[in-house]
Parts: C-alpha cells; structure tokens; sequence
C-alpha cells in the first residue's frame, strides 16, 4: 500500500512540474524514479526511454506504466498513470472553465520566457550522467551523433529511428557471433 | 450521446497512432480536432490551445483530451472521456511490451537490439534539445545565460522543479 501511495505521489509530482511534455519531461522522470526512489537504475531507464518509443501515445504516461508496473504489476501501472494524468487534467480544466486569457498577462509570459531556455537545459544535461551510466563507447557516441543530426535536422520520425536503430544492434550482434562461430 | 461516442473514439485514435510523443502528435491531433468531419476547434483555437499546452505542465496530449474533451462537450465528463481515450491505449500496449520486457531481456537477441538503442537513445534526446534551441525559446542573451547557468546546476544535481522556479523567477525581473 504505502509503494503504490509513493507511486502515485512521485508521477504526480512528474506531471504537476514538467513543462512542455515529451523528452522536457526527462530530467523530472529521471530524477524522481532513478535518484530519489531507485526504482530503476540509469541503464533500465534508457532502456525505458527505448521502448516507451515504440509504444504510441505521451512518454511520460509510457514511463509511468512501466515504473509502476516493475514495481507494482498492473494495479501500480493504473496508479502511476493517473499520477501523471491528473495534474494536467485538473489545471486545463480550470483554464478551460475560467481563465482563457490567462496566457496574454504580462508576468505569466514573462515567467514562462524564463523557462523555456532552462527547459532546454534540463533536456540536455542529463545526456551526461545517462553517457556515463551506459559506459558509451566512441562508436557509441558517433551512433548519437548521427541520430540526432538525422531526428533534428534531416526530419526523420523517432519512432522509424528506434526501429532502425534495434535492427542495426541485431545485424551487429549475429555478425559477431558468426564470426566467433567460424 | 453521438458527440461523446465520437470525442472518445477520437482521443483514442489520437492515443493508439501517436507514436514519438510530445510534439510528435500535434500533426494527428490537429488532424482529428481541427480537420475534416468533426471541425470542433478552428485554426485560431488549436494554436492558441498548444500555447497553453506548452506554458501548462504535463504531457501536450493530455492537456489538448482535456481541453478539447471540455470545450467541444461543455461539461467534466466530455474532458474525462477524451483524457481516458488517449491514455487507454498507450496503457495497454506498454503494459504489454513491459511485460515482453521483464520476462526476456536476458534474451542474446534482445540485448543485442539494446547495445545500440542505448547510445541510440541519447541521440534521440539531444535531437530533442536541438530542435528546441530555436528563436521562441531563445529570445535574447539573457536566455542563453539562463540556459548555461541552468545547465551547470543541473549537472551539480540541484533539483530540476527548483531550476524551473528560479528560472521563472529571473524571467519575472527580466522582461
């Protein structure tokens, strides 16, 4: 009881302070599930990030369902998700009812221009830790390299990307074992 | 009735054909809310819809369910019902891949997928960072100050949630 009450507490917490949506919401994620409550460690949770890519819909509520699941089975996946869920659905609501010119008030756009270049920030930064936690080779790197380059600048879906990606690790993987073979 | 029948169905196409997340969904989400039949939202409303999307927390999909799910209905229930159609999904197919996953990672074939998604990944997440380092987020020095210092901290493990008040804060006296 007292886990699936964290879970709730920690995924509401992810909601009710991430900015943006998607990868913005990453370093919040991260630092609630790996650091603060170790319910994964920094490898699982790439592998995380991985998957939740082939999964359709947000990836906060992909990440929740599956914390809460490691943990809790299908009762901590439903708690996790409503965790995540209802910060922004209590807030839109209120804005939808009330305050539909709340985004033309000076300080709230000044607040937000504030934001919006740490938001970019957090994205990056965690690139750090997460390199070290993998131990990245140098292949490693130039394989990120390129995937960033073709996602940002060539246009290409993250979802084909992870695809790709898996299919390359596969190729590799049965080359090497052939030729350890022969 | 229809009309809720219909915000659902569409919440949960929204959910089930959203792959990538974020921003990723826009396209589909205008496509179903904007778009040919169900015209609920104009142009006008959708892009003042994924402002405050951006300026609100929590995942942009979730905010447009709930959102849309109220303006089109007029009342809770039409917003509960897209929120849960746009979730449904997901749940059920991450349920299903977790479960995949915690029972055959050790697996040689799905660990050799995973020693190049791993690095892969990361380059998802700088693309990430990238596409967002644009003129609407940067909007003068002071911004790109807000950026080092705010990427600095974070290395020095201090607390995202405070980054973002203190940012908030600085954007306050600034502008």
């Amino acid at each position: 009881m007292h886990e699936l009450w964290q879970l709730f507490r920690s995924f509401f917490r992810i909601g009710m302070f991430t900015l943006g949506g998607g990868y913005a919401m990453l370093p919040l994620i991260q630092n609630e599930v790996v650091d603060k409550r170790q319910w994964v460690d920094n490898k699982e949770f790439i592998e995380l990030l991985a998957l939740a890519q082939t999964s359709p819909g947000p990836m906060a509520v992909n990440a929740a369902v599956f914390v809460g699941y490691k943990r809790k089975s299908i009762v901590g996946s439903l708690v996790a998700t409503l965790g995540i869920t209802l910060p922004s659905f209590l807030i839109i609501l209120i804005i939808a009812m009330y305050l539909v010119g709340f985004r033309e008030n000076h300080y709230v756009e000044s607040f937000f221009k504030g934001i919006r270049p740490a938001v970019v920030a957090l994205i990056a930064a965690p690139l750090y830790s997460l390199g070290k936690a993998i131990k990245i080779s140098w292949f490693g790197i130039v394989l990120a390299g390129s995937v960033a380059t073709a996602i940002a600048f060539g246009g290409i879906s993250p979802a084909i990307m992870v695809v790709a990606i898996a299919l390359l690790g596969l190729a590799i993987g049965i080359i090497q074992k052939k030729r350890k073979a022969g | 009735m229809q009309l809720y029948f219909e915000l659902f169905i569409s919440f949960f196409k929204i959910g089930l054909f959203g792959f990538g997340g974020g921003y990723a969904m826009l396209p589909l989400i205008r496509h179903e809310v904007a778009g040919a039949p169900h015209c609920w939202l104009s142009m006008v409303d959708f892009t003042d819809i994924v402002a405050i999307s951006q300026i609100t927390p929590g995942p942009v999909a979730i905010n447009m369910a709930t959102y849309v799910g109220y303006v089109v209905s007029g009342n809770i229930f039409g917003s509960i019902l897209t929120t849960v159609g746009v979730c449904l999904p997901p749940l059920i197919i991450m349920l299903l891949i977790a479960k995949f996953y915690l029972k055959f990672r050790k697996n040689q074939y799905i660990e050799m997928a995973f020693s190049t998604l791993r690095p892969g990944i990361l380059g998802l997440i700088a693309a990430a960072a990238l596409s967002l380092m644009n003129v609407h987020n940067f909007v003068d020095k002071a911004s790109l100050a807000i950026f080092a210092a705010v990427f600095v901290a974070c290395l020095c493990r201090i607390h995202p949630i405070k980054l973002i008040i203190v940012s908030g804060i600085a954007g306050l006296l600034l502008y």
